[in-house]
């Protein structure tokens, strides 16, 4: 197996030189995003998660997850983690697959979804609860969500048929998207613990750095742990591959949304008045954590079907950690 | 930040032991009521340990040279899971096993290995750990108790507090001062193996709000000790048990403290039939924590069986593990009479009172939580 670091870290390089801030700033404004897709389409990472025997890398569950936490710690404003599982799928089935961003979507004819960064989305894949769909993002009737900032949009299709479609796998769309989901707020949430940190040396009040106050030192180790949480639980999601089991997205998506808010609430703290402007970098990653955490099922929604399926199975609490959410 | 921490799986010949250690507990614990089984590793039971001992599950991650296993970390996850998930009774030989032995073998002369570390991989001597005092606690470097040299060895004056199973145990293992005073701090402090059968040693237990004795006050009255009593280097005790510490914190015990009580209340769900949509949502909320925890304590097993001495690793998982165990009894008694018209069990409510009574001592043994978030500061630049 080829080390997880020898992979990532030409793609992080990659991220750090196309999309920096103002990139990312720029996109949220309605700059084309042509010039970035084409540096990423270019860097062959869009076919990682292609079956070998399909022509691509064919990498595995952990070095996908280490591929999607810097997407999120660079807040990449195009679906590059969305179209990998895309494209992925379509090779699967031996569809060819279109050459632009694919976004990810769960909606059956005639239903609005909320479908992220659906506005910078040439293509979106459709999970109907049968099928999964290829339906160009033209097809749909879309509303940008009018929330500041935001690429998400709300799409719909009075009909789904005509399409090109393909096997819906059997875990469905939304639990893989949750585990990019839960991997995205854990690169985001590694990235908050390091600057937050970074500010509470920085910043001097009362004459000191505001980080040898022990309140605020309390509060960041439990930041860091919160941050660790969503990490680890976001990897048990991306353990078995492409295709999670329904206990081991659950147990990313659960522990990874519940953490994305308390992490953005200590950044924010720490942060004080100057992390609510709109100049300072903070907000761009605050606001993707709370969008990422309401993606494809929050912690409530998952915990209900978790729960459900601990409850109906015969297992003790720490045999169906061990035997399921893997 | 702490990258070091990364899902890791246990290896499947370690995974095999499962079965066969199952069926001993099994046994052992047949009799047990849940709210005995709930006391964990506080749990005391000589018999018990001695048979793990003899059927080879003690001493896993010691070498085969000294009696140990030869298997290493994860082996000893997997047993040391089974043991708290079943609640069986391991106080005998908890300390020695995880963490006495291993500090004989890493600073022990070779006579002190042979003397100590075969009989602890036979659950025949038990061990305990004296590191507070009552003028030391948080404060560990501030210890008084202190010990003279003297022609024979050492003489020894002072009291250690809160000793866990002082009065079941053979040793303690103490840290002492050995020259200066508590203004030098980390300089100065040795530890000690002490034979608590020594004339001099005095120990009282200490009775807990549970009713329970297994802790107790240790007083030492100029008690003489051999030269080899002393375990590593003179001086170097802070180093030791930094180390020691990482043994003591990076374990399953800080994620398990409250799951037989998890258990006990999944069971009473199923049996009433009860399935909302609440209900549901909670126990998937303990369910995918649980989940998390557990690969966060096998990750940092992975840091031991890489060799490393994982202290601030320890620090975050016992953290966020002991604030889980606290968690579940506070929200499982809300469930529990948030439905006051559902029977609920006599021995399922003794469990439920016996952990809500516990459980504020979690996130104080084995160092408390606001020390433990310092270290945790303390490794992010903040200190
Ligand atoms: C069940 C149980 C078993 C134990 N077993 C053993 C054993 O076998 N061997 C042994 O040696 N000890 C044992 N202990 C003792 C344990 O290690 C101590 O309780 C612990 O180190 C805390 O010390 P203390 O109780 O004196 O509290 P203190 O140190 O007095 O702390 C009281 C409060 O002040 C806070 N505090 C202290 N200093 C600071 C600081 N610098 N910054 C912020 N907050 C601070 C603490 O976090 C705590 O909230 C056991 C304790 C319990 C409860």
């Amino acid at each position: 197996m080829m080390d997880i670091q020898e992979l990532v870290e030409p793609f992080a390089r990659m991220l750090q030189a196309i999309a920096p801030a103002s990139t990312v700033r720029a996109i949220e404004q309605g700059a084309r995003i042509d010039a970035l897709w084409a540096e990423i389409a270019g860097s062959g990472y869009l076919d990682a998660l292609v079956a070998e025997r399909d022509g691509g890398a064919g990498l595995d569950g952990l070095c996908a997850h280490g591929l999607w936490q810097e997407l999120g710690r660079h807040i990449v404003p195009l679906p590059v983690g969305e179209t990998m599982i895309a494209r992925a799928l379509l090779a699967g089935a031996g569809v060819p697959a279109p050459g632009g961003p694919i976004a990810l979507a769960v909606a059956a004819p005639g239903q609005d979804a909320m479908v992220p960064l659906g506005r910078v989305a040439e293509h979106v894949l459709v999970d109907d609860g049968r099928q999964l769909y290829l339906a160009p993002a033209a097809s749909a009737r879309g509303e940008p969500t009018g929330v500041a900032g935001d690429l998400g949009a709300s799409m719909r299709w009075e009909t789904l048929e005509g399409l090109a479609w393909i096997a819906r796998p059997e875990c469905g769309l939304r639990a893989m998207a949750a585990v990019l989901r839960a991997a995205l707020i854990a690169g985001a949430a590694d990235h908050l613990v390091t600057v937050t940190a970074g500010y509470c040396n920085d910043r001097v009040q009362f004459g000191k750095p505001i980080g040898r106050q022990q309140a605020l030192q309390q509060n960041l180790a439990v930041m860091a742990e919160e941050a660790l949480a969503a990490r680890i639980a976001s990897q048990i999601g991306c353990a078995s591959g492409l295709t999670p089991s329904l206990a081991a997205a659950a147990c990313a998506k659960s522990v990874a949304s519940a953490a994305a808010v308390r992490i953005a609430a200590t950044a924010h703290a720490v942060h004080g008045a100057i992390g609510i402007s709109h100049d300072h970098d903070l907000q761009l990653y605050t606001r993707r954590l709370y969008e990422w955490r309401l993606s494809d099922g929050s912690e409530g929604y998952w915990n209900d079907l978790l729960g459900g399926a601990m409850l109906a199975s015969a297992d003790t609490a720490v045999d169906f950690a061990r035997l399921h959410c893997r | 930040m702490f990258d070091s921490l990364t899902l890791a799986a246990l290896p499947p010949e370690d995974e095999d032991i499962r079965p066969a250690i199952r069926a001993l507990i099994a046994d052992a614990i047949a009799t047990l009521p849940t709210d005995r089984r709930a006391r964990s590793w506080a749990g005391f039971d000589a018999d018990f340990s001695r048979r793990l001992g003899a059927e080879g599950y003690l001493g896993l991650t010691l070498p085969r040279a000294y009696g140990g296993g030869g298997r290493g970390p994860f082996a000893r996850f997997v047993v040391v899971e089974e043991l708290l998930a079943a609640g069986a009774p391991v106080a005998a030989h908890w300390i020695a096993d995880r963490q006495s032995a291993p500090l004989i073998l890493n600073f022990g002369t070779e006579e002190q290995r042979q003397a100590y570390i075969p009989k602890i991989c036979r659950g025949e001597l038990f061990f305990c750990i004296g590191m507070s005092e009552p003028g030391s606690g948080s404060d560990l470097a501030s210890v008084r108790t202190r010990a003279e040299r003297t022609a024979a060895g050492w003489r020894l004056n002072g009291q250690k507090i809160w000793t866990t199973n002082a009065m079941h145990s053979d040793y303690m293992i103490a840290l002492v001062r050995t020259s200066g005073t508590a203004a030098d701090r980390h300089n100065g402090l040795s530890q000690l193996i002490i034979d608590l059968r020594a004339p001099g040693v005095t120990i009282r237990p200490i009775v807990d709000l549970a009713g329970d004795a297994h802790f107790a006050e240790v007083f030492f009255t100029d008690v003489d000790l051999p030269a080899d009593a002393l375990i590593g280097a003179e001086g170097e005790g802070w180093q030791q048990v930094v180390a020691e510490l990482a043994f003591e914190r990076s374990g399953p015990e800080r994620i398990y403290s409250s799951v037989v009580l998890l258990d006990a209340w999944v069971g009473h769900l199923r049996s009433v039939g009860r399935d909302d949509r609440a209900t549901r949502t909670l126990v998937g909320d303990f369910t995918a924590r649980l989940a998390m925890l557990r690969a966060m304590s096998i990750a940092c097993t992975a840091r031991l069986a890489a060799g490393e001495s994982p202290v601030v690793e320890a620090s975050l998982v016992k953290d966020l593990g002991t604030s889980f165990e606290q968690e579940l009894p506070v929200r499982i008694g809300d469930d529990l009479a948030a439905h006051p018209d559902e029977p609920v069990d006599a021995e399922l409510h003794r469990t439920l009172l016996y952990v809500t009574h516990l459980a504020p001592s979690f996130s104080l043994r084995g160092g408390t939580r606001e020390i433990l978030r310092g270290i945790i500061a303390r490794g992010m630049g903040l200190r």
